[in-house]
């Protein structure tokens, strides 16, 4: 085989390796929102639920999580009556939002508490609800210093989903482990393979910033 | 039957119990390449990172490009480009010796922007003030800026170090048993996932939280306004 046959199947695998990250990364982004506000929640309840959630999927391996939620969960599932397997597909989704939506809750709740307390004392000053608080004066400010470590872990996410491949799911790493079995050609495939990851991920990098301009404009003025 | 230790799965808990000391086997391997890979990810981001600071672009440039390819591109290819491609060029390595440079390879990246953040966070003043005193440039580096580099260098490695005991899982797809592939091999033999693969979990949640716990007290405990040298 010429290389650049192998380009077709690696293509094809690049497409579900594009469609994972985007899909756990919004994933990801909700969660990280979530557990990220819900940890500063004046509710006990929300703020345990999120330190869990956080510590848990912070605190170990994803691989670890991946595999527990592929082959454990469904013996879970089974003790409880419930059916819990799912295809590989909505596994990797999940278990990488997780993960990455962990690490964002932590970005989230560290740039929500960086805005400064005059801000919080004016909103108190001219009566507005917490909702209000959160949403017209926290986040619109906190969203800007989010952007750059959110690229980091997109960039992070992406290069994750190629852990997917070993639940059997068809993406870019699963593609060239397949053609080296079938070629035997490992320099060129892998090349071809780091390329391809490194050029995804510049990319999402680009596109990450201009989000970052996006919400830049929401940045007070004056500052 | 694993590493000569048998297994009760009459229960869960027994189960569970009889099974640890099997995966504490797999855990001596998972820290043995952390530790590795932490190693080698030292030494190579230190050289990256001196190669950064050149002054000159044709030598500054291509580390840069590399640092970032290391960065951008995800382990598990990086891993099984060494593992097929460097026997091609004759380099035979054992799985565990090539899993270690693959981490090592991969947090290079990340620690030589480690030292090149904990240098430049050494204020203006300091190298004003050695330049007043008409230190070397040498001297002002070695003397002034390292010590007062490493107290903020340190707790950042701590976090990668425990980054790298995350992905050493990763190693177990060249064939290298650590605590998640004894834990697969477990389940693979007794159809009981749910156990193993909790328990991992569990062991990960001890160490990282001590390991927090760890870079946190040292953290504190660094004098920030520099290290003595001698």
């Amino acid at each position: 085989m010429h290389w650049t046959e192998y380009l077709v199947p690696l293509g094809q695998g690049a497409w579900v390796t594009v469609q994972l990250t985007f899909w756990s990364t919004i994933l990801g982004g909700i969660l990280a929102f979530a557990a990220g506000i819900g940890k500063l929640s004046a509710f006990f309840v929300f703020r345990w639920l999120s330190v869990a959630y956080i510590e848990v999927f912070r605190g170990t391996s994803l691989l670890v999580q991946l595999f527990w939620l592929y082959f454990a969960m469904p013996i879970l599932g089974e003790t409880v009556g419930l059916d819990l397997r799912f295809s590989p597909v909505l596994v990797g989704i999940l278990a990488l939002g997780l993960n990455i939506g962990a690490y964002g809750a932590e970005v989230v709740r560290g740039a929500i508490q960086a805005v400064a307390r005059t801000q919080y004392e004016a909103a108190r000053a001219l009566n507005f609800t917490p909702r209000q608080v959160l949403f017209r004066i926290a986040l619109p400010q906190a969203i800007p210093e989010m952007m750059p470590p959110f690229d980091n872990l997109a960039i992070q996410n992406l290069k994750d989903t190629a852990l997917v491949s070993l639940i059997t799911l068809g993406d870019l790493a699963f593609r060239a482990e397949q053609l080296r079995n079938f070629t035997q050609d490992s320099t060129v495939i892998y090349t071809l393979v780091l390329f391809m990851y490194f050029g995804m991920a510049l990319v999402l990098t680009a596109f990450m910033r201009g989000l970052a301009r996006m919400t830049g404009r929401w940045r007070p003025s004056g500052r | 039957m694993l590493f000569g230790i048998e297994w009760d799965t009459s229960d869960n808990l027994t189960f569970a119990i009889s099974i640890l000391p099997i995966l504490l086997r797999g855990l001596v391997v998972t820290i043995q390449a952390t530790i590795l890979g932490f190693f080698v990810a030292m030494v190579l981001g230190l050289i990256l990172a001196a190669l950064k600071a050149v002054p000159s672009r044709v030598v500054s440039w291509p580390a840069r490009i590399i640092s970032e390819f290391l960065r951008d591109t995800p382990l598990l290819i990086q891993l099984f480009f060494l593992y097929y491609v460097l026997p091609e060029f004759g380099l035979v390595l054992p799985a565990f010796m090539t899993g270690a440079l693959a981490l090592g390879l991969q947090y290079s990246a990340y620690l030589s922007e480690v030292y090149r953040a904990g240098i430049e966070a050494v204020p203006r003043g300091q190298h004003e003030a050695a330049r007043a005193l008409d230190l070397t440039g040498r001297d002002t580096f070695a003397r002034i800026v390292v010590p007062q580099a490493i107290p903020r260098i340190i707790p950042a490695m701590g976090n990668y170090l425990v980054s790298i005991m995350k992905d050493v899982p990763v190693l177990s797809v060249v064939t290298v048993l650590e605590m998640l592939s004894v834990a697969r091999i477990i389940g693979d033999r007794t159809f009981n996932y749910l156990v193993p693969l909790t328990m991992v979990g569990a062991i990960y949640l001890i160490l990282t939280l001590l390991a927090a716990y760890g870079v946190r007290r040292l953290d504190r405990a660094l004098p920030k306004t520099g290290i003595p040298m001698k």
